[in-house]
């Protein structure tokens, strides 16, 4: 390495040391927000609060009214009727409403089938699903029982057996981390590098480098290297408390990881630096940062959205964002192991995009003033 | 006063607008943001690929195959031969899951036995995979209603009859764009007012400022001015696509709603311009900014619910004016909830906007270097 190069790392570094923000965006922020997401963030519902409207009081609607007590999904709450519950309802008291009509005794004894009535919130899609489905799990145990009672067979021709691979306890925790490891790697790679040329370029520095022997390829060494070992820093941080903290499987290995976590960095760093040579304005360079790194890693990188599902125009648009592709690496290396199917496309992706990201920034900075 | 004031608040727009780059950055990613997220923010699945091992070779496993692939949420990519190709399919994820029959399965079904189908489920995602088994089951159910009528079986003594209310259909769009309503509004009001002045702090101009005879409440209208007009602005249009281009219904009271926008801004311009008055720097501003909005996304309910989280973060999130937000944007969207049930939304927000408001005109002044 030349002593020019050296010389610039050693003014880079010390830039770094002397602003505490560089350090405390590589190792302070990844910490503090894995801690904050890691624990607050999750898609498994307990204790659902849920109405239970028995209009006319009998043995077997006592009998399932009572399933709802213990079990540790629902937080089951009695309404005295309909008109009361569908106010606790609107009020976000609760989120369903299990309704036995006032014949549900007769009907049941009948021939007919005696409907339950279940009604959900809807506003959120999602967990009303997932509440629906709690429900129905709920009835038919109960239904297995009465009739087990009763030496009944249950008639439910085909039954379903779902085997979830790689996270049988269906924990979110567990997908969700390695996704908010890449947010987070995202964040601090453009942060990093976003604001550094464009502070050269106003506080009139890089003219003064312009008049100094060195080339825009060492400056650009001596940009990104000492980004790179913080951001690898932080990298490693994250990554070890998603191990010890929260517990997240890892079955790959860990020079994959470390490989395709340096790619990944080089891109955010690219990014950055692209952004800062672009708009030569700390003010412009941070207004950008904000906006096309947060957001578009948080929803179009596949963390939290199934890509396959969005419009194929939307698809397309995901692949400009390096986050998509190291959301798939990291789900697998924690959850499924090397497969090398997912990780070598996806790594090449991340390899193509440091390519032109570093490349164009090394293009839009010349020797020269305009 | 007001006239200098009014010279301020022009100073504050020129800085923000003069400049091609900067005017393009405020105004035109977040609208481009709404289209592609919009359509991106969706739990429902559409064409999940999936595979069939049939091991049965029976007529009613063929009709069980049939439910599936007749079915718009799936899609039938290959259909697998022998056990060992299973695995790759799932690894490489070129399916989400796997339907297998077992030998045996038309028989049993024929003669009335409990017939048993596997379903193998990609798990990397497991609230997608979760989901995924709902569909699957709703085809099943389908199925067994089908069969137990034409082979006239006696049917359960109970069913079970649900319905969604706000949302029939239970389409997660309509949960999320109303989100994202309240997430583009915080961003754009974070870009414009959390680099505001440390920008001024940085080259120098803030100390000039403040020998000015403008007291810290009349820059604080000044520096507020700017990001009030663009985030009411992008506000409006975001909720005009909301409407209108995706079609989310808005039964609620708009007056209610742009109550809500405004004081939610009036706390997202508070919290920016305390942060910016903080900073020494731009790229401190800029952390925290970040610092500040990330949690406040993720911390919201906007993807997670909030009741998930465990008592300490939730405890948090009361200081999140984006938690008091989405309820009232959602609420006002899909429920219709009127004022009296959106006050106890309404009134933290009002809270929050004071203090950081204040914080910040304090801030002014008091952190001088």
């Amino acid at each position: 390495m030349s002593r020019r190069v050296r010389g610039l790392l050693r003014k880079e570094f010390l830039q770094v040391l002397r602003d505490p923000s560089s350090i405390a965006i590589a190792f302070l922020m990844p910490a503090f927000l894995l801690l904050l997401f890691g624990y607050g963030v999750s898609m498994d519902a307990s204790n659902v609060p849920l109405a239970v409207v028995v209009e006319q009081p009998g043995a077997e609607a006592e009998s399932f009214a009572s399933v709802f007590q213990h079990s540790r999904y629902f937080a089951p709450q009695r309404y005295i009727d309909r008109a009361s519950a569908r106010r606790a309802l609107d009020a976000g008291l609760v989120d369903g409403i299990v309704l036995l009509p006032a014949d549900f005794a007769a009907r049941v004894k009948g021939d007919a089938s005696a409907p339950i009535q279940l009604i959900v919130n809807g506003v959120n899609a999602n967990s009303a699903r997932l509440l629906e489905g709690y429900v129905e799990g709920a009835w038919r145990n109960w239904l297995e029982r009465e009739l087990g009672a009763r030496a009944m067979p249950l008639n439910q021709p085909v039954m379903l057996q779902p085997r979830i691979w790689f996270n049988p306890g269906l924990r979110s925790r567990n997908y969700l981390v390695p996704g908010l490891v890449a947010i987070n790697m995202t964040l601090v790679g453009a942060l990093l590098t976003a604001l550094v040329m464009a502070r050269e370029w106003e506080r009139g520095t890089l003219e003064a480098m312009m008049v100094t022997p060195v080339s825009m390829r060492e400056v650009l060494i001596g940009k990104v290297l000492p980004y790179f070992v913080l951001g690898m820093g932080g990298m490693a941080l994250s990554v070890a408390m998603a191990l010890w903290l929260f517990q997240v499987p890892f079955r790959g290995s860990f020079w994959v990881l470390t490989l395709c976590a340096a790619l990944f960095l080089l891109v955010a760093l690219g990014m950055g630096l692209l952004i800062s040579v672009t708009t030569r304005n700390q003010f412009v360079a941070g207004m950008v940062a904000i906006i096309a790194t947060f957001l578009p890693a948080f929803l179009l990188s596949g963390m939290l959205f199934d890509i396959g599902s969005m419009p194929v125009v939307v698809q397309w648009v995901t692949h400009l964002v390096a986050a998509r592709y190291f959301v798939a690496i990291l789900q697998t290396l924690f959850l499924a192991g090397d497969v090398w199917g997912v990780i070598v496309p996806n790594a090449l992706a991340l390899i193509l995009m440091a390519l032109f990201f570093i490349g164009l920034a090394r293009r839009r900075m010349h020797k020269h003033l305009e | 006063m007001w006239q200098r004031i009014l010279a301020l608040i022009t100073k504050e727009f020129l800085n923000l607008f003069k400049d091609r780059k900067s005017r393009f950055v405020t105004i035109v990613p977040p609208l481009i943001q709404l289209l592609v997220f919009g359509y991106a923010a969706s739990f429902d699945l559409d064409h999940v690929p999936y595979a069939v091992y049939d091991r049965d070779h029976g007529q009613a496993g063929r009709a069980l195959q049939a439910a599936f692939s007749g079915s718009p949420t799936f899609d039938l990519r290959y259909v697998i031969q022998r056990q060992d190709q299973i695995a790759p399919l799932i690894d490489n994820r070129e399916v989400l899951l796997v339907l297998q029959l077992e030998p045996g399965f038309s028989e049993k079904l024929t003669i009335g036995e409990p017939a048993e189908v596997q379903v193998l489920v990609d798990g990397r995602n497991s609230n997608t995979a979760q989901i995924a088994v709902n569909y699957a089951g709703s085809v099943l159910n389908a199925f067994n209603g089908q069969w137990i009528a034409r082979h006239q079986q006696q049917a359960p003594p109970t069913r079970l009859v649900s319905r969604a209310w706000f949302n029939p259909n239970l389409e997660s769009r309509w949960f999320f764009i109303p989100g994202l309503v309240g997430l583009l509004t915080l961003v754009v009001t974070m870009v414009v007012t959390s680099l505001s002045v440390a920008r001024e702090r940085e080259q120098g101009t803030f100390d000039q400022l403040l020998v000015t005879p403008l007291r810290p409440f009349e820059i604080l209208i000044g520096k507020a001015t700017p990001g009030f007009v663009v985030g009411l602005v992008e506000g409006s249009l975001v909720i005009l696509v909301a409407r209108f281009w995706f079609g989310v219904p808005l039964v609620g009271d708009l007056a209610v709603l742009y109550l809500g926008l405004v004081l939610f801004l009036f706390a997202a311009i508070g919290i920016g311009l305390a942060i910016s008055s903080l900073a020494v720097t731009l790229q401190q501003a800029l952390l925290g900014g970040f610092l500040f909005m990330v949690p406040a996304v993720i911390l919201s309910g906007f993807a997670t619910p909030i009741e998930n989280m465990p008592p300490l973060v939730q405890m948090i999130t009361l200081l999140d004016p984006l938690r008091y937000f989405l309820v009232v944007l959602r609420g006002v969207f899909l429920e219709g909830a009127p004022f009296s049930i959106l006050v106890h939304q309404l009134w933290p927000l009002a809270i929050i906007a004071a203090v950081t408001l204040s914080a910040a005109g304090w801030l002014f002044r008091h952190r001088m270097y």
